[in-house]
């Protein structure tokens, strides 16, 4: 039976070694560049006819821009809008790295915490960022909530910049997770298949059947949540009162 | 599309999206709704467990680096651990009241939790 943490493996395609630094294209690297050109691929072709009644594809662009468009709108208000590019491509890049990761044979780079760590982290510093651009010192009064009697900061203080540390990490840890744990599952199940023959095997692949739609759904919403976190999160540099 | 009646075209289509827009109020609207308040719901059950755990690694990821870098025996760890505890009951329980009021800003969600506990 195949090791089913085996998927998991970051193998070197091309070697590249620049200096001191492994900038090896690895399979992990390959499947980032097919994800940016399948997300283009998508978003111009799909907008390329640009008719008024659009056709099946231009709808698809136009539902994944409005779905983008909306969730700043609620979450962020108008002044979220400058931000939209950015968010936009994030969803796209995650939504499609997930569902990209579910064809066979393919690689999911969500399914490491580096990737998703990374991502993470370049939004929380972002919105560290803009939230001290726009309101200075005034930033760091926000780690004593208002009408919080001052013998009670010493504990409180050092409770609320640790619960703002553990952004990026609950963030990362959640796509990570979600996204490898669902990949072994469906690995695990799958490997029973053929050794249970044709009169027990039917039992695996259904649950593996079962787990392909599952997975597809937590493709979605992982990116979604992901999401979703970076607007409050910009919501909250942006209106810290 | 034929391109001699563009303009009755958009007109019939314009009246074809009234109606099922009227017509889908009830049904497929609804449920599309519900099924995005489920897959929601499902997203905040898999946020509450992670929003604990990445506190505590925090806090322990502090005490231990002021630690090795004090010398100062387990202290810092045991101090930071409580206060990682403490900060990811925090987490947990304001995303369990709302989405909305995220760690580290007690303003500008006063809207959103006026039973808030925190300043009372």
């Amino acid at each position: 039976m195949a090791n089913p943490l085996a998927q998991f493996e970051i193998k070197t395609l091309v070697p590249i070694q620049l200096g001191e630094v492994n900038a090896s294209l690895t399979n992990s690297g390959l499947f980032m560049v097919i994800t940016v050109a399948a997300v283009s691929l998508f978003v111009v072709l799909g907008m390329r006819s640009r008719s008024l009644v659009p056709g099946r594809w231009q709808s698809m662009t136009e539902l994944s821009y409005e779905f983008i468009a909306s969730m700043i709108r609620d979450n962020v208000g108008s002044e979220g809008r400058k931000y939209f590019p950015f968010i936009f491509s994030l969803f796209m890049f995650i939504l499609f790295a997930n569902l990209i990761g579910l064809i066979p044979y393919s690689f999911t780079f969500t399914s490491h915490i580096a990737v998703t760590f990374a991502m993470a982290l370049f939004v929380f510093l972002g919105v560290t960022v803009i939230a001290i651009a726009r309101h200075g010192l005034h930033f760091f009064s926000f780690f004593l909530p208002k009408g919080v009697p001052i013998v009670m900061a010493p504990i409180l203080v050092p409770i609320e910049i640790l619960s703002y540390l553990s952004r990026p990490i609950s963030m990362s840890i959640r796509l990570f997770a979600n996204m490898m744990a669902g990949h072994t599952m469906m690995k695990v199940f799958a490997g029973f298949i053929i050794p249970l023959g044709i009169l027990g095997g039917w039992a695996p692949l259904a649950v593996d059947v079962a787990l392909t739609v599952f997975e597809f759904l937590v493709a979605f919403l992982q990116a979604y949540v992901f999401t979703v976190l970076t607007c409050l999160y910009l919501n909250d540099a942006i209106k810290l009162h | 599309m034929s391109d001699d009646h563009p303009k009755a075209d958009l007109e019939d289509l314009d009246n074809r999206l009234k109606r099922v827009r009227k017509d889908g109020k009830s049904g497929t609207t609804a449920a599309a709704d519900n099924g995005k308040s489920d897959a929601a719901g499902f997203g905040m059950a898999m946020r509450a467990g992670t929003e604990m755990v990445s506190a505590l690694i925090v806090g322990v990821a502090i005490g231990l680096l002021l630690d090795n870098w004090l010398d100062t025996g387990p202290w810092f760890f045991v101090v930071f651990f409580f206060l990682g505890a403490g900060a990811g009951v925090l987490n947990v329980y304001r995303a369990a009241t709302s989405m909305g009021s995220v760690p580290g800003y007690g303003p500008g969600t006063e809207t959103k939790r006026p039973d808030d506990t925190i300043d009372k």
